[in-house]
């Protein structure tokens, strides 16, 4: 992903050899001479094999914390924000869930996922399984990955993506799915869809990294990918009892705040990040990532105020959510201006979406996983095609209102093959699961509540 | 010997209550109930989607009282809760048949207050 700087090689190669572990402050003082002209590349070619790698102490620390803060976008961001939209009997089955993939992934991605996902490749397709167990990934830096971090680390930030993307489809099928099924939904989805998608992606070889697609930090392996999928799992499932009028209102607001603070919060690690190294590049996609948030929560708002006369709290955390989408993949290639751009479309379309089109449409997305992660993340990937600039990351492209519209058509490509992909395997896991466990919990367990049914347990007690 | 269930607005409880107990009415219970009457709700918008018909929070009040108590009891409550707004709620005395005070096992009149 992060291509070395030439000149940060030249020195790696004099002192790489000699100097082992003691030489952090030599790669500190390298990199700091090299930063100026440093440019990062996310999801294009890397420049050249690099030759001896030296791991960076400032970049390794960052990463580090990146990986940290994507993990509390899960548990308990992700987790708070879709708990406190369901009813209340449901309340633990949400943070269960969410819980329950940052285990189960976390196994996965060790076993064998990371391998699917970044191991050496076969025909563009998915990596092989020489990378199981983490064989091959140690301290020593991949630079084809990340040159200036230990291959361990870059693993780990991978691993809390992989673990995010299924726990963002749980929003669809919230409330009536059965737990079983949930579980192996998933571990079938995240082996069968999010690694294979991953590395097209970003894997060494995949075919959209090949094909010079820009995707900053995953908005089509995350959110468009996740996005979809939690389209087709709303229309396979059905609606939930007394969908649309007979449902009660969301069952703590203020959760549901706190969840989309912390997600906002946790995004910094997300997207500035994703430069896999402490310099301006990270800079500047923080900036993006900060702004476009803002700026889509505000436009959300815009938007409630002139349908519904009020300007509502479910409405500026959405916006933020849906603005957090849309620059992830635009968040290391645009400017602040061009931030402002994603940032309102995010809040416009995504708005209109969910309380427009998705009512004329009638299936039931219980927490609008399609509407502002599929949505916001088709929003984005376009508008990476349209805003990005070379001037903010050279290692980047220059989109349509830069002199360059093929770099649309290439966006455009990469949202369509990510939908029909994850869209066709994730109706296929569906049936699957269906036929060996059924989809969704009884009549009766959906009406007392899947807390109670699923997990022997209330969120709260009436009583003492 | 009376029972008297009032439904009120929350926020004119303290009142409520201030007010029994200037007139030495101090055994009462108290619940948070949803209900609805004339008053209608207002609406909720959730991502424009709008929950009509939606319950309104009030306050409910038990009191037992004999009946030289009752008068008073009502009083306090009805001076108390109102507001002179659509909303304000009702007020319920009902006849009470027997009344035990668990500690001793006092019956009748003796068990109240």
């Amino acid at each position: 992903m992060n291509g070395m700087h030439s000149r940060l090689k030249v020195i790696g190669l004099i002192a790489g050899v000699a100097l082992t572990a003691a030489t952090n402050t030599w790669a500190d003082t390298a990199a700091a001479v090299a930063a100026p002209a440093a440019a990062a590349v996310v999801a294009a070619p890397a420049a050249a094999p690099a030759a001896a790698a030296v791991v960076n102490s400032g970049d390794t620390a960052w990463v580090l914390v990146s990986t940290a803060l994507v993990l509390l976008m899960t548990i308990p961001g992700l987790a708070l924000f879709y708990g406190g939209l369901v009813r209340r009997k449901n309340v633990l089955s949400i943070l269960m869930q969410c819980f329950f993939l940052a285990c189960l992934i976390t196994v996965q991605w060790v076993v064998f996922g990371y391998s699917l996902a970044f191991g050496p490749d076969v025909k563009g397709f998915i990596g092989n399984l020489s990378w199981a167990m983490l064989s091959h990934v140690g301290a020593e830096p991949n630079a084809d990955y990340a040159g200036t971090i230990p291959h361990s680390v870059f693993m780990l930030f991978q691993m809390m993506f992989a673990i995010i993307t299924p726990a963002l489809i749980v929003g669809a099928f919230a409330e009536r799915m059965k737990f079983a099924a949930f579980a192996l939904f998933s571990l079938l989805w995240a082996t069968f869809v999010y690694d294979p998608l991953a590395h097209w992606v970003w894997g060494m070889g995949g075919f959209l990294r090949t094909m010079g697609a820009l995707d900053f930090a995953g908005g089509t392996v995350v959110h468009i990918n996740a996005g979809i999928a939690a389209l087709v799992c709303a229309l396979v499932m059905g609606k939930r009892l007394g969908y649309p009028n007979k449902l009660s209102p969301p069952h703590n607001l203020p959760f549901a705040v706190v969840g989309a603070s912390l997600l906002w919060f946790g995004w910094f690690g997300f997207n500035a990040g994703s430069a896999l190294a402490a310099n301006g590049l990270a800079g500047s996609a923080f900036l993006a990532t900060h702004v476009a948030t803002a700026v889509a929560a505000l436009a959300w708002s815009v938007m409630d105020l002139i349908k519904n006369k009020h300007v509502t709290v479910l409405g500026i955390i959405s916006g933020a959510v849906a603005g957090l989408v849309a620059i992830t993949p635009a968040a290391g290639f645009v400017t602040a201006g061009g931030a402002i751009a994603v940032g309102a479309g995010a809040g416009i379309v995504c708005f209109l979406f969910v309380t427009v089109v998705k009512p004329l449409l009638g299936y039931d997305d219980s927490l609008d996983a399609f509407g502002v992660h599929g949505i916001g993340g088709i929003w984005g990937a376009l508008a990476t095609g349209l805003f990005a600039t070379t001037a903010v990351n050279s290692g980047g492209a220059n989109g349509l209102f830069y002199g360059n519209p093929a770099l649309l058509w290439i966006q455009f490509k990469a949202v369509m093959v990510t939908l029909v992909y994850s869209g066709v395997m994730s109706f296929i896991i569906l049936k699957i699961v269906d036929a060996v466990l059924g989809l969704r919990a009884p009549e009766q367990a959906e009406r007392i509540g899947l807390d109670l049914t699923d997990h022997r347990e209330t969120g709260y007690t009436v009583l003492d | 010997m009376k029972y008297i269930v009032a439904i009120i607005q929350p926020d004119r409880m303290d009142e409520v209550l201030d007010r029994l107990t200037a007139k030495e009415i101090h055994l009462v219970t108290v619940s948070n109930v949803m209900g609805r009457g004339r008053q209608k709700g207002i609406a909720q918008v959730y991502r424009s989607h709008t929950e009509a018909g939606s319950l309104l929070r009030k306050v409910k009040l038990e009191i037992a009282v004999n009946d030289e108590f009752v008068d008073a009891a009502v009083e306090a409550v009805e001076g108390g809760a109102r507001t002179g707004q659509v909303g304000d709620g009702k007020i319920f005395v009902l006849d009470l048949e027997q009344a035990i005070r668990i500690r001793t096992g006092e019956k009748g009149s003796k068990a109240i207050g």
